[in-house]
């Protein structure tokens, strides 16, 4: 009996989602290459062969070799480097971007669903940024900004706002009314604390499942933005933007847009499938 | 009538409104609470028990509620209108209360142990430290062993709920405790568990508790005194002894009618006939008066008024007080 309750104390709800996740192979896959990549991105300067930016004309437009596993671009500059380095702005871009979407907007929608004299303010005006499509939004936005790195990651959160806004809020309208938020009241609890410690936690699960299909989400858009030459400029090495490099020698030299290409499609999927993996370990109905 | 009155409700009136029509959730309800005193307050679904104890701890949904007119005083202190912030200190510190359905009460994704302690540390000036170790006295105190602080709700059965429920209210010794249906949820084992554990800490804290049921049983076996609600107000209110040996309403009367006896052999239980009056067009008269089958015309025309028939038993009803 006593070895039973040791093995479940401290369970609390995450715990089980986690339990759940950890049998869903694929998931947990995507998670340790996210985490991987996560931390090439960190130790990027440490892990590149050579130089970024270094231009080498004896061997341009070469193919993959083990001198240039990613073979070189027309300048000679080594793919490889730049691939590890470019995943400092994909990747964090990707994670910095829905993190402050998730906090801002998860703040709106706490504040939307508990207050009532704020909500329609406050969600008319996530209306209207829902009701234009994401790429005009965003071209207009940056536009209007100026076309620069930080400028692309402001447009960014903006857009990825709203999901989190409104599934906080619809959390928070369902949870207000139970009986439990009634009867920590009914204790003597103030209303910030009801709402940090009583709605915000339970409002959170989908949540995640929103982080980790919006950070694909969001390296995607970045990776459109860059191409177009709304984003990272040349000589960065963003990864949308090193297809766009790649874009003119498609024929001659395949490999310097297919291994970016490839290495976003990598990311994308996994953040994906972590996400639905997620999805599945919070949904009760597939208990078993 | 003599000693201090812990709680006194004169005249309350709440009406909800809803589309446009005044639901009429309370009328004119008196109520007194003494020190360390057992009340129970007993009516059908609907007839605004549960009204009644939000309005006391001020947390009547505004809007649609409304306190209309009356008075609900705590120690002599006007609580209707009361400050936000007054009224925070009063709840969980002076006055708590528990729920009816312990499954959705407490919080999924906080420790048991943290809930408890958390109501501790709002009214008390106490170290984290020692605030865990109260929570975790608390938790012996309701029968679970304090090695559970660290487990979340769903580890409990709805019994065990009930109980870390129960430590809450009584965590920073409320003088008044209201329960509304506090056992309602439960099974019958658990309920008489419950009930016995609510009975022993009453009396251990010397707490005053409005105990909200509609099982006349529950209420014989704790409550010193009863208050019968019908349709918002109430119509006979006594002690125990007096409503239930000396019967004076024609509603409660008939709500024994409708208990079985274990003494007698009845072959059919009589219930009262008729159904509650919609609260949104209450009867003129007396609330009763469809239903009763003593009703006269006076009955129907005018609203009889409590009145004492014999001392601290106060009756509704016309023909109660020999004024046929």
């Amino acid at each position: 009996m006593s070895i039973f309750r040791k093995k479940n104390a401290k369970k609390g709800p995450m715990a089980e989602v986690w339990r759940k996740l950890k049998k869903n192979k694929w998931a947990m896959v995507s998670l340790f290459i996210i985490i991987f990549l996560i931390l090439v991105a960190l130790f990027a300067p440490l892990l590149c062969p050579y130089d970024y930016a270094l231009q080498d004309y004896e061997h341009v437009l070469e193919v993959p070799s083990w001198a240039h596993p990613f073979g070189t671009d027309n300048f000679g500059r080594d793919i490889f480097s730049r691939v590890i380095f470019g995943s400092r702005y994909t990747v964090l871009i990707g994670f910095g971007c829905i993190t402050v979407s998730a906090v801002v907007g998860i703040a709106l929608g706490l504040i939307a669903g508990y207050y009532k004299k704020l909500d329609g303010l406050i969600m008319r005006s996530i209306d209207i940024v829902i009701g234009m499509p994401a790429m005009t939004l965003l071209m207009c936005l940056i536009a209007v900004m100026g076309i620069s790195l930080r400028n692309m990651c402001i447009a960014l959160c903006i857009t990825h706002i709203p999901s989190f806004a409104r599934v906080t809020r619809a959390q928070v309208l369902t949870l207000k009314n139970q009986e439990f938020i009634e009867a920590s009241v009914a204790l003597g609890a103030n209303k910030k604390r009801i709402m940090l410690k009583h709605i915000l936690p339970n409002a959170l699960a989908p949540n995640i499942i929103e982080y980790s299909l919006g950070a694909g989400g969001v390296v995607l858009w970045s990776a459109s933005l860059s191409f177009i030459g709304m984003g990272v400029q040349s000589p960065t090495p963003e990864w949308g933007l090193l297809i766009s490099e790649g874009r003119q020698y498609l024929r001659t030299a395949p490999h310097m847009a297919i291994i970016p290409g490839l290495t976003i499609i990598l990311l994308t999927f996994v953040l994906n499938y972590l996400g639905d993996g997620l999805r599945d370990a919070m949904d009760p109905r597939l208990n078993k | 009538m003599e000693e201090k009155k812990l709680l006194e409700i004169k005249n309350l009136v709440i009406q909800y409104e809803v589309n446009k029509v005044i639901v009429e959730a309370v009328n004119g309800l008196d109520l007194e609470v003494g020190e360390g005193e057992c009340v129970g307050l007993v009516g059908e679904t609907g007839a605004g028990k549960t009204t009644t104890a939000l309005s006391i701890m001020g947390l009547i949904p505004d809007p649609p509620g409304r306190i209309v007119s009356g008075s609900i005083k705590y120690q002599g202190e006007e609580l209707i209108g009361a400050k936000e912030k007054r009224m925070r200190q009063i709840r969980g510190r002076e006055i708590s209360m528990i729920f009816q359905d312990p499954m959705t009460s407490l919080n999924p994704v906080l420790k048991v142990g943290d809930q408890i302690m958390e109501v501790i540390l709002l009214h008390e000036k106490l170290s984290k430290a020692d605030a865990t170790r109260k929570a975790q006295e608390m938790l012996e105190m309701v029968g679970i062993p304090a090695n559970r602080y660290e487990e979340y709700p769903h580890q409990f059965s709805g019994g065990m709920k009930q109980r870390v429920m129960i430590a809450c209210a009584l965590a920073c010794n409320p003088h008044l405790l209201i329960a509304d249906e506090p056992t309602t949820a439960l099974d019958v084992t658990i309920q008489a568990q419950v009930l016995e554990l609510i009975a022993g800490l009453k009396e251990n804290f010397n707490t005053a508790m409005l105990l909200i049921t509609h099982d006349l049983g529950v209420v014989a076996e704790v409550c010193d005194r009863v208050a019968v609600m019908y349709a918002g107000s109430i119509v006979e209110r006594g002690t125990i002894r007096d409503v239930y040996k000396n019967t004076l309403h024609p509603y409660t009367e008939g709500l024994f009618g409708s208990l079985p006896n274990l003494d007698e052999d009845t072959d059919r239980l009589k219930p009262i006939a008729g159904m509650m009056p919609d609260p949104s067009d209450l009867p003129k008269g007396c609330a009763f008066s469809p239903r009763c089958p003593k009703a006269t015309d006076r009955c129907r025309e005018e609203r009889p008024q409590a009145a004492e028939a014999t001392p601290g038993h106060f009756v509704a009803c016309f023909h109660a007080a020999g004024e046929d």
